[in-house]
């Protein structure tokens, strides 16, 4: 059965964008067929972080307005398998999404995909709210800092009070906290809340932590999802992610300082 | 753009509901206004649902109908109704609803029959499985309100009774909503934005810096909040 992954937040800026590309694209690396969908109308982030943006002809909001088909729209990742992007439209607003027009696009991808990625808008007004709404599982993504974490628990809320699957009164939405742009260093002087404090006050089981990295700079501005770039720290990251997302126990790297190296031990530094 | 002619939407109401103990419309008459008689303007034209779990399946619809009438009161669906009594009111306009999660029956208590004289009238708390978050509002209407989890900073939960809170309290709590100076706030670890019971409310600046982040109980005393270690 296809599942529908919302990748979400409230707040902007968080690192929706970078994750839905990695997330999307480590599970087409595990094998399964995958779509991503832009829902943030007018502003059309993902295709150039997924490094597609020379090659959109028709957007989401064409399929909705049955101007083109999925066929047409959708993009064919060039490095990676069962990967494909819809993007969104960048001349358009957001009202453009309907909850039916949304419905039925969705319902023809799952017919065509194992995983189905919804990158959502920041805010929680209709383009959220749509990216949301007919969502098997959630990402929650936050940044280890008050108003992030205060934001992801709002939408924790509207996650079960304003879905398909809460008004319907189906299993509730799975959630997951992924906890992005983690910076140990200034976790450990106090400057940004630790795993922990997140853990507590949004009390969902934690799915992944990605480090601050210069690795996801370098990826976005190369049009490269960051998983890709295996050697890099939130690359391993996000690849941990994905295992615990497909079921597996793995333990939780990158949330300590780095350990000076044995040189820089011996003799100061 | 076609014009807009109706908007469907979801959305969350509360809605009182009456559970009813007796089959005498008589009894239920008189235990009907008395409760009136208490709190007048919050049951005006308020919806309610009839609870039928504990008459009979041939108990008459159409007379209870008529009853909250007389009452001024908004009989707007039923719940834990016979075939007969569904089909009653699928012919005159009266929703079938399914009893939510949110408010089961105690099971420790016994239920009081409205017909045991002098007996107080008995309001089943409200539950909330899990935690309240941020943006969400909760009001348990003349009873007590239970939340199992935590309540989220910028989340509120009111109670006209008391406020158990089994999690952390983060957010706003306000007990005894219409100014009983009874209602006391129990919960598991106190970081309350705002406390407050009767109309006395104190912030979190105000709480002592002993009691923060541990069990504790919020009641009145001569009019001031006192809070307390559990
Ligand atoms: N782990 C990270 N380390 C460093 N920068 C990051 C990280 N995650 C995201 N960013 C940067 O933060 C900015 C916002 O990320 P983006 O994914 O677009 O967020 P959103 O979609 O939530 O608005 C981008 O410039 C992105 O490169
Ligand atoms: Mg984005």
């Amino acid at each position: 059965m296809a599942k529908i992954i919302v990748v979400t937040s409230g707040k902007g800026g968080v690192g929706k964008t970078t994750s839905s590309a990695a997330i999307g694209t480590g599970l087409a690396l595990k094998g399964h067929s995958t779509v991503i969908v832009d829902f943030d109308i007018g502003l059309r982030n993902l295709d150039l972080v997924m490094g597609c943006e020379r090659r959109v002809v028709y957007d989401f909001v064409n399929v909705i307005n049955g101007e083109a088909n999925l066929n047409q729209a959708l993009i064919k990742d060039k490095r990676v398998n069962n990967l494909y992007i819809l993007p969104a439209s960048q001349t358009r607003d957001k009202d453009a999404l309907t909850r039916d027009g949304v419905g039925k696009v969705l319902e023809e991808l799952k017919e065509n995909f194992d995983y189905i990625i919804c990158d959502s808008p920041a805010g929680i007004e209709t383009g959220a709210l749509m990216a949301l709404y007919y969502a098997d599982e959630a990402i929650v993504t936050t940044n280890p800092e008050v108003s992030s974490v205060r934001d992801s628990d709002r939408i924790l809320g509207i996650l079960h009070s304003k879905s398909n699957r809460a008004e319907r009164n189906m299993d509730p939405i799975k959630e997951h906290l992924l906890l992005t742009r983690y910076h140990p260093e200034r976790v450990a002087k106090g400057e940004m809340l630790s795993v922990d404090d997140v853990k507590e006050i949004l009390a969902i089981p934690l799915l992944g932590v990605i480090p601050e990295s210069q690795s996801v700079l370098n990826a976005s501005n190369s049009g490269c999802p960051v998983i890709l770039d295996e050697e890099s720290d939130a690359g391993m990251a996000y690849s941990d992610a994905i295992e615990r997302l497909l079921g597996e126990t793995i333990d939780f790297r990158f949330l300590t300082a780095e350990k000076k190296g044995i040189f820089k031990r011996i003799f100061g530094g | 753009m076609p014009l807009r002619i109706i908007e469907l939407k979801g959305s969350l109401f509360t809605l009182s509901v009456v559970k009813i103990y007796s089959d005498s419309l008589e009894l239920i008459s008189s235990s009907l206004s008395k409760k009136l008689a208490s709190a007048p303007n919050f049951f005006a034209n308020a919806p309610m649902v009839a609870d039928l779990e504990k008459v009979d399946d041939t108990f008459p619809l159409s007379e209870l109908v008529a009853l909250f009438s007389e009452f001024n009161l908004v009989l707007v669906g039923i719940t834990h109704a016979s075939e007969q009594q569904k089909s009653y009111a699928s012919t005159h306009g009266l929703a079938v609803l399914n009893a939510g999660k949110t408010a089961p029956e105690s099971t420790e208590k016994p239920e009081i029959p409205p017909d045991a004289t002098n007996a107080p009238a008995f309001v089943a708390s409200k539950i909330v499985r899990g935690n309240v978050r941020s943006g969400q509002q909760v009001y348990a209407a003349d009873t007590d309100l239970i939340i199992t989890g935590s309540v989220s900073a910028g989340a509120e939960v009111i109670a006209d009774g008391d406020i158990h809170v089994h999690g952390a309290l983060r957010g706003r709590a306000i007990a005894g909503a219409k100014l009983n100076p009874h209602a006391r706030i129990i919960c598991q670890n106190m970081q309350a934005e705002l406390i407050s019971i009767a109309g006395n409310y104190l912030l979190s600046d105000s709480i002592n810096s002993d009691l923060w982040q541990q069990a504790a109980l919020v009641e009145l005393n001569d009019g001031k909040i006192l809070i307390s270690a559990l």
